[in-house]
């Protein structure tokens, strides 16, 4: 029996405590070399890095399917090491970068409601929880769709349904927005921000510092298998050294607000929208 | 001869009953570097294949017009005719793969074409050392990054000396230095050896800066082609089609906006800069309040 503490309350100090963890592959490769992590509910947390920063290896200590070579993981106040990666599941789900890993069933309903039904929800529950899934993905049209025919973009939100029916505290979505056009984006990045309003602590995993900029509250920078920086938004975009040795190419406008610097624009600028309105209060005078 | 040139192609695929071409026209010309951007499924992967002849040999499918790559009907010769002169590179490097050392992955092409050896090795050494993977011959393939990866790919394609590169999003999994790093390999492709460069993309951020021709593709039509600059001017135009704007687009449209200013149009760092002091030297006389 899993001890299943109440999975929206706010003043859950630290939902997930990852203490010094390093991971090592078989074949020697050291893909964590001391992570430290403190994780609250609620946050909307952005994990970036170059490829091969460590990112998804961190990802999946924090949901079992690895476990750590030495350190330890601590999820809803328990030790990760021992729960089964299914009892983990209550806590924090994964939607894989490649949502095809994910999906079998026959209908997007099906594959909803397998991800409950299987951590042994009564019936009446898994509806209630698939419904409410799909409806947060808009997927209400698409019930009796194939999975495997729809578009990239919807089988994304496919696979992010079928974790969200689990009802876990802790969502964690591996590159979600890879494939993806604008558009598509435009109306993931909506419903993942309905997810984080509802209370559920969001952990994205990307290198679109765009996206970072819109939409984390908390920034963690990762490179080589460490944690090079964990702030906000505009602390993380204040460091072009730092950004670029961690593979991460200052977005333009980041670039363009640092050469602006001796006209008084700031450095931490990361949207279009932030740099346009510090031009204009520079420009007439104002600090 | 042009590298491509294509006159009213319609294709529909074979279990398909929506055109994922309808009615395209488009010219690349010699040394041109151009980015189709579009949304996904409007068509941009299907010119891309049609490009070296993949559509409709290996793809098949419902083609209709005439698609001349380097004055041949697409439909009228074989893959491997094209394939001396059209390198393609898809999305995923994985999918292209399949060697046991990158060296042996980049001979493999001129190989099958019984290219003699001295030349071979010569090729490969060039190919490797244009893509910056020069040391890595007996590394293997998969030992690497993604980025690498891709590069190897091009490599691959290069060891063929074609005339012209082909790039499905070939930036698709990489990082944002990955990013870059490919884009100024094809960039000095094209500066230095002239090479063609046709390349497919959701994102317009580096194709402002690295691509001379910019079309725009919507559900299977081409629906404008034209400079950087002007095709890239509009952020709301383009994310109507399911393209990311470029950041800098986005500054001069908002700051077009808020100061009453729609000429107000930059794409590279360097004008945006120039652009924005002179805002800044002009500002009892602007528009501003």
């Amino acid at each position: 029996m899993i001890p299943r503490p109440s999975s929206r309350r706010p003043d859950e100090n630290f939902f997930i405590v990852a203490h010094d963890i390093k991971y090592v592959y078989e074949g020697g490769i050291e893909a964590l070399k001391g992570v430290n992590l403190r994780i609250k509910s609620g946050d909307f947390i952005a994990i970036v890095g170059g490829n091969g920063s460590g990112k998804t290896t961190l990802a999946k200590n924090l949901i079992g399917l690895l476990r750590p070579t030495s350190g330890s993981v601590d999820v809803a106040g328990n030790r990760a090491e021992k729960m089964t990666v299914a009892e983990l599941a209550h806590f924090v789900g994964y939607a894989f970068q490649n949502p095809d890993h994910q999906l079998f069933s026959g209908t997007v309903e099906e594959e909803v409601r397998f991800g409950p039904r299987n951590l042994g929800m009564p019936d009446a529950e898994v509806s209630k929880k698939a419904d409410h899934a799909i409806a947060l993905m808009g997927l209400q049209n698409l019930k009796s769709e194939q999975p495997l025919s729809l578009t990239l973009g919807l089988r994304r939100k496919v696979s992010i349904a079928s974790v969200i029916a689990m009802d876990p505290q802790v969502i964690i979505l591996d590159e979600p927005t890879t494939g993806l056009d604008a558009e598509e984006i435009a109306d993931l990045m909506t419903s993942i921000r309905a997810l984080n309003e509802e209370g559920h602590t969001l952990i994205l995993i990307t290198h679109d510092m765009r996206l970072v900029a819109q939409h984390a509250k908390r920034v963690i920078i990762m490179a080589n298998g460490r944690i090079l920086l964990d702030s906000d938004p505009p602390g993380a975009f204040s460091d072009l050294g730092l950004l670029r040795s961690s593979k991460l190419e200052p977005p333009p406008v980041t670039q363009l607000a640092h050469s602006l610097a001796e006209f008084g624009i700031p450095k931490d600028i990361a949207t279009a929208e932030a740099l346009v309105e510090s031009i204009i209060s520079a420009r007439s005078g104002r600090p | 001869m042009r590298p491509l040139e294509l006159r009213d192609v319609k294709f529909t695929y074979a279990n398909s009953s929506r055109r994922a071409l309808d009615g395209v026209s488009l010219d690349i010309e010699k040394g041109e570097f151009v980015t189709l951007l579009g949304a996904n499924g409007s068509g941009k992967s299907t010119i891309c294949m049609l490009s070296n002849g993949l559509i409709p040999h290996a793809v098949k499918g419902r083609l209709e017009g005439s698609a001349k790559v380097f004055g041949f009907e697409v439909s009228e010769h074989t893959v491997s005719e094209f394939a001396t002169r059209v390198g393609i590179v898809f999305q995923e490097p994985e999918s292209q793969l399949f060697c046991m050392s990158v060296e042996e992955e980049v001979a493999f092409g001129p190989e099958n074409l019984a290219v003699p050896r001295e030349e071979i090795r010569e090729r490969v050494g060039w190919a490797l050392e244009l893509v910056g993977m020069k040391g890595y011959d007996d590394r293997s393939p998969f030992s690497l990054s993604g980025g690498e990866k891709q590069r190897v790919a091009i490599a691959a394609a290069l060891s063929m000396r074609p005339e012209m590169l082909v790039l499905d999003e070939p930036a698709y999994a990489l990082d944002p230095v990955g990013r870059i790093g490919l884009y100024r390999v094809l960039r000095e492709l094209k500066e230095r050896h002239g090479m063609t460069v046709l390349l497919a993309e959701r994102d317009a951020e580096e194709a402002s800066v690295f691509s001379d021709r910019v079309v725009l593709t919507k559900e299977g039509r081409v629906i404008d082609s034209g400079a950087p600059k002007e095709m890239l001017r509009d952020p709301d135009r383009l994310r109507s089609i399911g393209v990311l704007p470029p950041q800098l687009s986005e500054v001069a449209s908002l700051l077009g906006k808020r100061l009453g200013r729609s000429d107000l149009n930059f794409t590279g760092m360097d004008e945006a800069r120039r652009t924005i002091i002179e805002l800044f030297s002009t500002r009892r006389t602007g528009g501003a309040r």
